[in-house]
């Protein structure tokens, strides 16, 4: 730090120094406070990454310097093992939940507290709170609180009081479990949204909304031609997100379908699969686990590309 | 929370790992065992010998409160080097196996079942098949079996621990049924003591499923592999037929689903919410301070006309690693402290909490394997005892359990399902035996 901010007194030579340095040192700043960020992204993201790929093609349990080459066996694997290919359909089915809802109730909630006038710190602070909410621990409470299949689980205790039987929330046998997963995550991450909306929202200018008004639109009209056009930038980086999370999705599911020993074949999204396969029970099949990872950034690659390219081509109609 | 079939002994791991789930609070107030480690400190510990040797020795967390003072102790005992103990919360499992990777291994550290087959094959591990020879005999057969792999042993066997099945033998004699001794008595008996307020049998939030899934190989007559490990041995009518059993049991109402923890706390069986429960040994003085005297114990009874009774056990052993500095040293300390300190095994199985010491001859030793349902827990081990296959490896267990609950949850035919495991198993099978 000290280095960089010192300033290079008198320079011996001027002409190819001054240069790199730029004009009052601002390469040198440039360097200072981007290489920490840049080398950590290169030595934990990306080093990781390229190795994974490189592990792909091995037999690699227990090492991170195999020997033995494979080629494609562990892609193959993967791509017959129908539990993979499960997941797969797994996130599919979360992401067709969790997705819209949560993009309905953030921009809803952001469309309501931004017109709110009284409490507005309030109101914005108490949505964004579970935010901060670790995943785990809302797992934790869901599974043993609300969700616990138990006679005295909080919402059985209450079910109970109408002579309804106990409901096997996340036991499996049936769907329940959606219930309890879809509503932790809508729950937990509803407010980060909501908090991007409202930027989206302080960006329009009031103007368009004084002509429109001028024009007689009001209520739905405003939101359908105005609004909704005007965010579309934040909703592409919303959905964007929420996609790419949904993808990611593992503490909720883990914390609370697991058990120790196991997991059960149902609400297993990709992640916890590869977990499984590769790394489960202290085993590490890091061949396996590499291929998965190739497999799973790939799609989602090309979701964002597909995505990139359907909004773009909208844009252009 | 842990993971694959392949942990599901983990045992007092299991409640370490469970803590969240308050699994193990102050369960053992005989575990106040001051710690007599010189000095005093509460950090890693080690004695002050005259060599100037010293080990690293790993273990996971033990549940139970006073077991990290009492291994520390034993290392504090031991002269010949200084032994520094380093105590492992969280995932242990995936700890050590990260950390054999690296240049700076543990000298001495347990492994479930005395070592894993990727820890072997990869070279982790001392043979330690001549400082066990002499004393082999001593050891419970059952898990001496499990810990030889191909006339090798890697790991000296610390301690046994194992799950079985609890019930109230006051609330089985008021419904007029007898302990059960086959699956079918298992079902009948469990919806006989059903009331509205009390489930009839109880063994996990899975219907079983997690649990119970390997026990039913062995529960119907069968091993999981063949003798050259080389296929899955259990794919014929007697288990497709134990599997419909228990999809019976499974949808009729003496089958509690859900209660206030899992199969391996004692909670559900201690809050009275099911007459029988499937647990673990380690529940055991939770469940005798509930009860008292109102607790039976029984292995897994024997399904079908092949059946025979089953319980899994697992023991961590004692392993040395290959790549350590002291190889000599650390195979020295653990000879010392796992086959010639038997007070301190005694202790080790006995004080804090029930576990069951790994040589036959020191069970006698252990007082609350004394009488009563811990020596019929003792007993099982040898008489019934069964432990995952080493080659049952994390991948297939998954893909076994995943067919168990598509059979028993979504009532699926047992062959179709069965043909899906039998692929996987067969790929993985080739794959591991190189």
């Amino acid at each position: 730090m000290t280095d960089a901010a010192a300033p290079a007194q008198p320079s011996p030579s001027r002409g190819l120094w001054h240069r790199i340095r730029g004009r009052q040192g601002r390469n040198l700043w440039f360097a200072a406070f981007v290489a920490p960020f840049f080398l950590g992204l290169l030595i934990f993201v990306y080093v990781p990454i390229v190795w994974s790929a490189y592990l792909s093609f091995f037999e690699a349990r227990n090492t991170v310097t195999p020997t033995r080459f494979v080629g494609w066996a562990n892609y193959s694997y993967l791509l017959h093992d129908r539990l993979f290919l499960n997941s797969l359909v797994v996130f599919v089915a979360f992401a067709a939940f969790i997705v819209p809802l949560t993009y309905v109730c953030s921009l809803g909630l952001a469309l309501l507290l931004d017109k709110i006038t009284i409490g507005r710190a309030f109101f914005r602070s108490v949505f964004f709170i579970p935010t901060a909410v670790s995943y785990v621990i809302a797992a934790i409470i869901w599974r043993f609180g609300f969700f616990n299949g138990a006679r005295f689980g909080l919402i059985n205790s209450f079910l109970r009081q109408f002579g309804i039987d106990p409901v096997n929330w996340l036991g499996g046998g049936n769907n329940l479990y959606w219930i309890a997963l879809v509503t932790a995550r809508l729950w937990l991450q509803v407010g980060f949204y909501m908090i991007l909306f409202i930027a989206g929202l302080n960006k329009i200018p009031v103007e368009t909304y004084e002509a429109a008004a001028l024009d007689g639109a009001s209520g739905w009209r405003l939101l359908r031609w105005i609004t909704l056009p005007q965010l579309k930038a934040t909703s592409v980086a919303v959905i964007m997100l929420l996609l790419i999370n949904a993808f990611q999705a593992f503490d909720e599911f883990y914390n609370m379908l697991g058990s120790i020993g196991s997991y059960p074949p149902y609400g297993r999204p990709p992640l916890v699969h590869l977990f499984l396969v590769a790394l489960g029970g202290g085993q590490q099949d890091l061949g396996v686990g590499g291929a998965g990872t190739v497999i799973l950034t790939s799609i989602i690659v090309v979701f964002g590309i597909v995505q990139n390219w359907v909004l773009n081509r909208g844009e252009k109609a | 929370m842990q993971i694959s079939r392949r942990t599901v002994f983990i045992a007092g791991g299991s409640l370490a790992a469970a803590a969240t789930l308050a699994a193990c609070g102050s369960n053992n107030p005989l575990a106040s065992t001051p710690p007599a480690s010189p000095g005093g400190s509460t950090g890693p510990s080690g004695s002050a010998p005259a060599s100037d040797v010293t080990l690293q020795q790993w273990y996971h967390e033990y549940g139970e409160p006073g077991v990290k003072e009492a291994v520390e102790r034993y290392a504090a005992a031991y002269t010949a080097a200084k032994v520094e103990v380093k105590w492992t919360p969280g995932d242990y499992a995936s700890i050590l196996a990260a950390q054999l990777l690296t240049a700076n291994v543990p000298d001495v550290f347990e492994v479930e079942q005395g070592g894993s087959l990727d820890m072997i094959r990869s070279g982790q591990l001392a043979d330690l098949t001549e400082l066990i020879a002499p004393v082999k005999d001593q050891f419970n057969p059952a898990v001496m079996k499990r810990f030889t792999f191909e006339d090798k042993v890697h790991g000296i066997p610390q301690t046994i621990d194992m799950q079985l099945l609890y019930y109230r033998p006051s609330l089985l004699q008021a419904a007029g049924v007898e302990p059960p001794t086959t699956f079918d008595a298992l079902v009948a008996a469990a919806n006989a003591v059903k009331t509205s307020d009390i489930g009839g049998f109880f063994a996990g939030n899975d219907g079983g499923i997690g649990v119970l899934g390997t026990i039913l190989i062995w529960a119907s007559g069968n091993e999981q592999l063949t003798e050259d490990r080389s296929a899955v041995a259990f794919l014929n009518d007697n288990f497709y037929a134990a599997l419909t059993a228990y999809r019976e049991f499974y949808t009729s109402p003496g089958l509690l689903q859900a209660a206030s923890a899992e199969w391996y706390d004692g909670a559900a069986f201690v809050n009275g919410e099911a007459a029988m429960q499937w647990g673990g040994l380690w529940s055991l003085p939770d469940i005798q301070k509930a009860w008292g005297d109102d607790v039976g114990v029984l292995p897994f009874p024997a399904i079908g006309s092949g059946g025979r009774p089953a319980v899994p056990f697992g023991a961590f052993g004692a392993c040395v690693a290959e790549k350590g500095k002291n190889v000599e040293a650390s195979k020295e300390f653990v000879k010392w402290l796992w086959i010639d300190q038997e007070e301190y095994q005694v202790d080790f199985s006995n004080s804090y909490g029930t576990h069951i010491p790994a040589k036959t001859a020191l069970v006698a030793k252990a007082d609350k394997l004394a009488e009563g349902p811990g020596k019929d827990a003792a007993d099982f081990v040898s008489e019934y005892g069964f432990a995952n296959d080493i080659m049952w490896s994390g991948a297939m267990g998954d893909a076994y359990n995943a067919a168990i609950s598509n059979v028993i949850k979504d009532g699926k035919d047992p062959k179709a399902e069965f043909a899906a495991f039998e692929e996987t198993a067969k790929a993985e099978l080739a794959k591991l035996q190189g």
